[in-house]
């Protein structure tokens, strides 16, 4: 049962210098590695850095430090030409806002076929929109709608001309930033639903940035959950929805709303502290086969022992 | 409720072609739609109407009255306006504070619609010739601001860092030097004339189009359509031209109308305080600093001249407000 | 007892350069003092806009075709809001009696006064205090009922220097200054991070408590309101499609459109996993469909819906469903699958009606 190792983050910095004083450290050394054909969900509030962790993965950004091993190739530092077109064609990326990733000038046929057309492999006209053809019906939409413009088309279904536009490229590693969380309720399940499809189809591996849990459960195999640039903890889906060790997980565990007004009124929610925790202090630990946690030996104890006073409150201050 | 069959409640298979649906009418695109909310715009619509007829003269108008616009005739100077089917009302009769020269000098059938300068040129040429070149320097300056200007302001926008720094500051030392001292430079190198207001266009007329594009191109940069593109392996060229570019096209194409008529106003100021244009070369401005000197005698002189400069760049600035309005709309769907 | 706002047959459309946008076909509701009635239906502005119709704000180009919306403001006397003058709507509904809290706490705070001054501002404009030093004593006060810790200090601060949070609290506060009747929520909690979305649903449900205001919460997101909402109201195409209980709506629905919001929702449940979504896309309104919007979405679909809207059947005093489905004549449909199992797991008592 030994996975391929597809992605493998080793210690990754990612800083933004504000001005002399001040430097933010979005992503503040992450590590983690993900394997061939599963969804890897990376979940965090605003300020995790997740977003800057996806992006800096993909080279919108250059890192500052850390290592990126992708296919086997190093993907980080310096890249030539031959690497970079190498990951263009195999990781790809999807957007959070619906109204913002598809240009609104541009007709959906050339939007989508913009990847190709970089790489000079759209072919003649005729090839060209039978492969944007293909690539609009694999996430349910028409050859007919190639030829309209974005403001035609709702959130979902601009969200799944974005989806189109990544898979036409045949990639094998496909980094969804927030994709439905600008998207309603309902929608979002049409959107999930399509990537678990698209995803069995193509053994697509996937990593699933999110800002809350509730969709993750569903979707992922295994999941990271980040806190001010730092993973706080990292397993599989059962290990951090039945067994979260970290008292920042729990809290956003707590914070899921469920529709169900019974168990919601009598439901006791968990706050989290963090002003006791200091992060660099700290290092991944493990707490069973696949299952880390961001912490300190006695912190560790503590927590296996249900022990969160100073980390967890019942009332919000 | 009663009057319903059994039938009406039969469960039925609905295609499943028909749940995709986008919005059933296809909205007007981009330029159709701009130019609908134009239309409906009085102020540019006037304005447009009135650039085209001044055009129209300008092209046609020295070739319909008799006379030409350079030729010096010692008998007709200082000749108020006089037009033929006018005069019967008392308007345009030639006369002016009360003495009318076409009588006094017994010019029964001679008839300048725009009256003559103090060299007897007729006016009503020399205007419309004026015109021409004020047609000219606005071709001329909306060249300069797309080539120099919008390509400045795409490359120090969007390449950002220390490009944009060293741009802008660039841009900044040659905005701080007066226009005029500029242009008196290029005097002294030049000989005055249409090249060297050109040149000194050259030299400043595109910043402010830099900065509009620039600005703008600052707010396109972060969306998520040009990250995307990024991701696709798009070289910056590409991004620029093929993905920025074709949406700050509304805001350039305002711009470039605002421009006009300061390069107009431009041309003609030079032309008025002697650093631009010289008689007998006939521009706008030529025309108003020698009529300006008549003014009180020959009003006529200066009259025309500026009532047709001021029509122009009022019009421009119409169709330019027109433009931006409908570019820029307000009103939203819901 | 009597509805404290009574809308009834509401219709507003936008006139759009490719033709009337129907956005709100036919909206009646009724909101009872003290309670919270949440609003459900897709994202964008038209929940928004029902609100902002009550209180005068639609823009330009929007038409008012017919309805009425009945404002209680005393014991026995009512006033129509669409048909007051924006006058009267200024000086005494909006941020007096009704009060609105919009989604993103980011622009809905003036950046350049300190947000003491701004929620005094609603206070002293409306009268509501004698004098500065009264409206300061209450401002501080509602502070404290917001959860803002340190009011003194916070009273000076200006909006750049608070959190997402404190910033959606300072919005609830200004609302809160004139004691409002009526306090209208749109989307309050869609803008921000999970964990605060908790703290601030808490916070006001906690306000409701303390000072008794009645409630619209407009939301997208069925789980959000399971908490607070003591009736529910589930919007599609411009319509109202169902009203009940909270009970009756999140145990007992019988729209399919509202079995098809509950079933989008992942239920942390281990057990179950599933999600269903909805298929397609909600129609486009400046071509309205005859008849039942959601049939063709629904697939349980009958050849009535596609002719004509179904009235409102009772299945109790208090919960109404616009479905052909429970017309006497129509088939027997069961809800989903993933919602019958849902609901079998948690042990019901039997839903209470009325």
């Amino acid at each position: 049962m030994d996975k391929n190792v597809l992605l493998d983050v080793v210690n990754l910095k990612q800083h933004f210098r504000i001005n002399r004083k001040t430097t933010i450290k979005a992503v503040n050394g992450v590590s983690f590695q993900i394997f061939e054909g599963e969804i890897f969900s990376v979940v965090g509030e605003s300020g995790s850095g997740k977003t800057t962790l996806g992006r800096s993965i993909i080279r919108i950004y250059d890192a500052n430090d850390g290592e990126v091993t992708f296919l086997d190739q190093k993907i980080s530092g310096k890249l030539d030409v031959k690497h970079r077109t190498f990951l263009h064609k195999n990781m790809q990326m999807i957007f959070q806002d619906p109204m913002a990733s598809l240009n609104p000038r541009k007709k959906v046929l050339d939007t989508v076929a913009f990847g190709l057309d970089v790489l000079n492999e759209s072919g003649s006209d005729e090839e060209r929109k039978q492969r944007v053809s293909e690539a609009l019906e694999s996430v349910g939409l028409f050859p007919e709608h190639m030829s309209r413009y974005p403001h035609m088309f709702s959130g979902g279904q601009r969200q799944r001309i974005g989806i189109a536009r990544a898979l036409i490229m045949k990639p094998k590693f496909i980094i969804a930033d927030e994709i439905i969380s600008a998207l309603d309720v309902s929608i979002q399940a049409q959107v999930i639903q399509l990537m678990k499809k698209i995803q069995k189809e193509q053994n697509l591996t996937i990593m699933f940035i999110a800002h809350d849990l509730s969709m993750v459960r569903y979707i992922s195999d295994r999941v990271a959950v980040m806190h001010l640039g730092h993973i706080v903890e990292m397993g599989s889906v059962d290990d951090v929805f039945n067994h979260p060790i970290h008292p920042y997980t729990k809290s956003l565990l707590s914070a899921i709303p469920q529709p169900d007004p019974r168990s919601e009124r009598t439901r006791q929610r968990v706050f989290y502290q963090k002003e006791n925790l200091d992060y660099s202090a700290c290092e991944m630990m493990q707490v069973s086969r696949g299952h880390s946690v961001l912490a300190d030996t006695e912190l560790l104890k503590q927590w296996e022992n249900n022990d969160y006073k100073q980390y967890l409150v019942d009332k919000s201050n | 409720m009663s009057e319903y069959t059994s039938d009406q409640f039969k469960r039925m298979n609905i295609d499943d072609l028909a749940m995709e649906e986008t919005s059933m009418q296809a909205p007007p695109r981009f330029f159709k739609d701009a130019f609908t909310r134009f239309k409906k715009n009085k102020g540019g619509l006037i304005g447009l109407v009135a650039i085209g007829m001044i055009l129209l003269l300008a092209v046609i108008g020295p070739m319909l009255g008799e006379h030409t616009y350079n030729v010096i005739v010692k008998e007709h100077i200082d000749l108020p306006a006089r037009i033929p089917w006018f005069e019967g009302f008392g308007l345009f009769d030639g006369s002016v504070q009360g003495y009318n020269p076409y009588v006094n000098r017994g010019l029964t059938d001679v008839y300048y619609w725009f009256g003559t300068d103090n060299l007897g040129r007729d006016l009503w040429a020399r205007v419309w010739m004026g015109t021409r070149i004020s047609f000219f320097v606005a071709i001329v300056a909306v060249a300069i601001d797309v080539v120099i200007g919008i390509t400045y302001g795409l490359v120090s926008g969007y390449f950002g860092g220390k490009v944009d720094m060293v741009m802008q500051r660039v841009v900044e030392v040659i905005s701080g030097i007066p226009n005029l001292v500029v242009v008196i430079l290029l005097m002294l190198v030049l000989k005055p004339g249409l090249t060297s207001i050109i040149l000194a266009l050259m030299i400043t007329g595109w910043i402010s189009m830099s900065r509009v594009v620039r600005s703008q191109v600052l707010k396109i940069k972060e969306m998520e359509y040009v990250l995307a593109a990024k991701t696709l392996g798009a070289t910056s060229f590409i991004i620029i031209f093929k993905e920025v570019l074709p949406n700050i096209v509304g805001q350039i194409i305002v711009m470039t109308m605002f421009s006009i008529p300061s390069a107009i106003f431009y041309e003609s100021f030079l032309a008025f305080i002697g650093l631009g244009l010289q008689p007998p070369t006939a521009s706008l401005g030529v025309l108003i600093s020698r009529g300006y000197q008549a003014m009180l005698t020959y009003p006529h002189m200066v009259l025309f001249p500026v009532i047709v400069l001021s029509i122009l760049m009022l019009s421009f600035n119409l169709v330019a407000d027109g433009l931006r309005d409908a570019f820029d709309p307000k009103m939203k769907g819901f | 007892m009597e509805p404290i706002l009574k809308v009834e047959h509401l219709q507003l459309s936008f006139e759009l350069s490719q033709g009337k946008n129907h956005v709100l076909r036919d909206i009646s509701f009724e909101l009872y003092p003290q309670e919270t009635l949440a609003i459900v239906g897709e994202s964008g502005s038209v929940k928004s806009v029902t609100i902002k119709a009550l209180l005068g704000l639609i823009d330009e180009n929007g038409v008012i075709e017919s309805g009425s919306c009945l404002f209680r403001y005393k014991s026995n006397e009512t006033v129509d809001l669409l048909q007051s003058s924006d006058q009267y709507l200024q000086r005494n509904i909006r941020g007096n009696k009704i009060a609105v809290i919009f989604q993103d706490p980011m622009t809905s705070l003036d950046p350049t006064m300190t947000i003491g001054k701004q929620i005094m501002e609603s206070m002293l404009d409306h009268k509501k205090v004698a004098d500065k030093k009264e409206a300061k004593e209450k401002t501080l006060n509602l502070l404290k009922l917001v959860g803002i810790d340190r009011p003194d200090e916070r009273f000076k601060h200006y909006p750049h220097q608070l959190s997402g949070g404190m910033r959606q609290r300072i919005v609830i506060a200004i609302a809160l200054a004139c004691e409002p009747d009526i306090l209208i929520a749109d989307e309050p909690t869609t803008a921000l991070d999970v964990t605060i979305q908790a703290q601030i649903l808490e916070l006001i449900k906690d306000i409701q408590k303390k000072t008794g205001v009645a409630i619209i919460f407009i939301t997208h997101d069925l789980g959000v309101v399971a908490n607070i909402a003591d009736r529910v109201a589930v919007m599609y195409a411009g319509k109202i499609v169902e009203v009940g209980t909270s009970d009756e709506i999140y145990y007992d629905p019988r729209h399919p459109y509202t079995w098809g919001l509950l079933s989008s929702i992942p239920s942390l449940d281990k057990k179950d996993e599933d999600i269903v979504a909805i298929a397609g896309t909600p129609p486009d309104l400046t071509h309205p469909p005859k008849g039942d919007a959601f049939a063709y979405r629904s697939g349980v679909a009958l050849a009535i819906d596609l002719i004509e809207h179904p009235p409102f059947f009772e299945v109790s005093k208090t919960h109404k469903v616009a479905s052909w489905l429970l017309h006497p004549m129509a088939p027997q449909v069961a809800m989903p699958d993933i919602l019958l199992r849902r609901l079998n797991k948690e042990e019901v008592h039997e839903v209470k009606h009325g």
